[in-house]
């Protein structure tokens, strides 16, 4: 079986490498790449705690194979903080409002919220839960989950406005 | 889970695309969002020696109308297909449709030509393109062809897709403005397929039903086409007696399996209120 000669864009950063065709992305994410914030919750595309960002939308990495991602763009939770290491808005609510408690979800949760601000900036909070009703939370936090996602928005749009 | 191993192809064209399948035949297999196909390698249930990724294929993207046909290629999410204002213009069933299939990642991947060419009977898609009385253009070595809906499955995972042919396009016949519809879905929770679904598109003028189509999602091997169903309610007020007569066709077809969703008896009886439900928002939201 070939290998695939792999590039693509990863929170930023070129990246080359020579995979097996059936090398699944959170595993060539994970493994190869050493980002290990993408976790592998139920290896079924059921939990979402694999969830990415690939060219502007939420995918579940761990149903996609990195020969199917060649030439992407890709953000993980890794790439959300600034390089400076400020927080970004939904990590900085995330911790202010207790929106998780083992953690194990969250990565997999704030890279989805991020891609539904991006397509939705005031959700409601009904459109919040439907918006990561593919990321599950096994402790069961989801008030504050939600709670945090609403928080971010909120500055999120304030900081929008005031560089206006 | 780690799939078997196999070679990865990524075609520049729909010839280079069949080609790869004509040279490979059985042990060749197309992926798009690869939602079905990949869980299902990753069981091992499914063991391609080649896949063939269709993603640079641009001529099975767009959503157009061509003479009254809506036609929609084959790679267009589910995302997609929420967004589109054609489709929500001429034919909303089917963004209501995919609204209740899995969740927002997986809408984001799955496509159209997927969900109809797998041959999954709990995909939601088929009943509906049954209703709608869509045809499914295909092309091989051959040339082009086209499969109705209605008679395209033949069994879990079996179709009428030959091994060296590929779905490009649903063509659905513009349904009249002012028609009714529902897809009413009972499930346990998000992602998760129907216990059993319905999907209806009828007609009424002056206050009587011209026209009705019924399809059934996961209630049998296949997708089932109810045209008893249909039947039972053209030339009806769409009233109480016509709902229960057509729920009766409706159920009298059902075969479905007893699994976690629950017994037979039990999935049967809730697609019998699906039918219902589906019948009674479709009225009101015939104009």
């Amino acid at each position: 079986m070939s290998k695939i000669h792999l590039k693509m864009t990863v929170n930023g950063r070129a990246v080359e490498a020579l995979a097996d065709p059936r090398l699944l992305l959170i595993h060539f994410l994970r493994e190869e790449l050493g980002l290990t914030g993408p976790h592998i919750g139920c290896d079924t595309s059921h939990c979402g705690a694999c969830t990415v960002d690939l060219n502007g939308k939420s995918v579940k990495s761990c149903t996609m194979f990195a020969a199917q991602a060649n030439g992407a763009q890709i953000l993980t939770i890794e790439g959300l903080a600034d390089p400076g290491g400020a927080l970004h808005p939904l990590q900085e609510a995330f911790r202010e409002h207790h929106g998780l408690q083992c953690g194990f979800c969250t990565p997999g949760m704030i890279t989805r919220a991020y891609r539904l601000l991006q397509e939705n900036p005031n959700p409601s909070e009904a459109e919040i839960r439907i918006g990561i009703s593919g990321n599950l939370c096994r402790c069961t936090g989801y008030q504050n989950i939600a709670k945090a996602i609403h928080a971010a928005a909120e500055r999120m749009n304030a900081a929008k406005e005031a560089a206006e | 889970m780690i799939p078997a191993p196999f070679d990865y192809h990524r075609p520049r064209s729909i010839d280079e695309a069949i080609g790869l399948l004509a040279a490979h035949g059985e042990a060749a297999r197309v992926v798009a969002g690869g939602h079905s196909l990949i869980p299902m390698m990753k069981l091992r249930l499914a063991r391609p020696d080649h896949l063939v990724d269709l993603q640079d294929l641009q001529e099975l993207r767009g959503v157009r109308e061509e003479a009254g046909v809506l036609a929609i290629g084959a790679l267009v999410t589910q995302q997609e297909l929420i967004a589109d204002p054609l489709l929500a213009a001429k034919c909303p069933i089917i963004a209501e449709t995919s609204r209740q299939i899995a969740d927002p990642q997986v809408r984001a991947l799955g496509t159209l030509g997927g969900n109809v060419a797998n041959g999954d009977p709990g995909n939601d898609m088929p009943a509906v393109m049954m209703a709608l009385d869509a045809r499914y253009r295909v092309r091989g070595p051959g040339g082009e062809r086209e499969i109705r809906a209605r008679e395209f499955y033949q069994g879990p995972f079996a179709t009428a897709l030959a091994a060296n042919e590929i779905l490009t396009a649903v063509r659905i016949p513009s349904p009249p403005p002012g028609h009714g519809h529902a897809y009413e879905k009972q499930k346990r929770k998000v992602g998760d397929y129907a216990t059993a679904a319905a999907a209806i598109i009828l007609t009424v003028a002056q206050g009587k039903c011209t026209a009705a189509a019924v399809g059934l999602t996961n209630v049998a091997g296949t997708p089932l086409f109810a045209a008893a169903a249909g039947q039972a309610l053209v030339g009806t007020a769409l009233d109480g007696t016509a709902i229960v007569a057509a729920v009766r066709q409706a159920t009298a077809i059902a075969q479905p399996a007893a699994d976690g969703r629950g017994p037979a008896d039990f999935r049967t009886h809730v697609l019998g209120v699906m039918v219902e439900r589906a019948i009674r928002r479709a009225r009101e939201r015939a104009a």
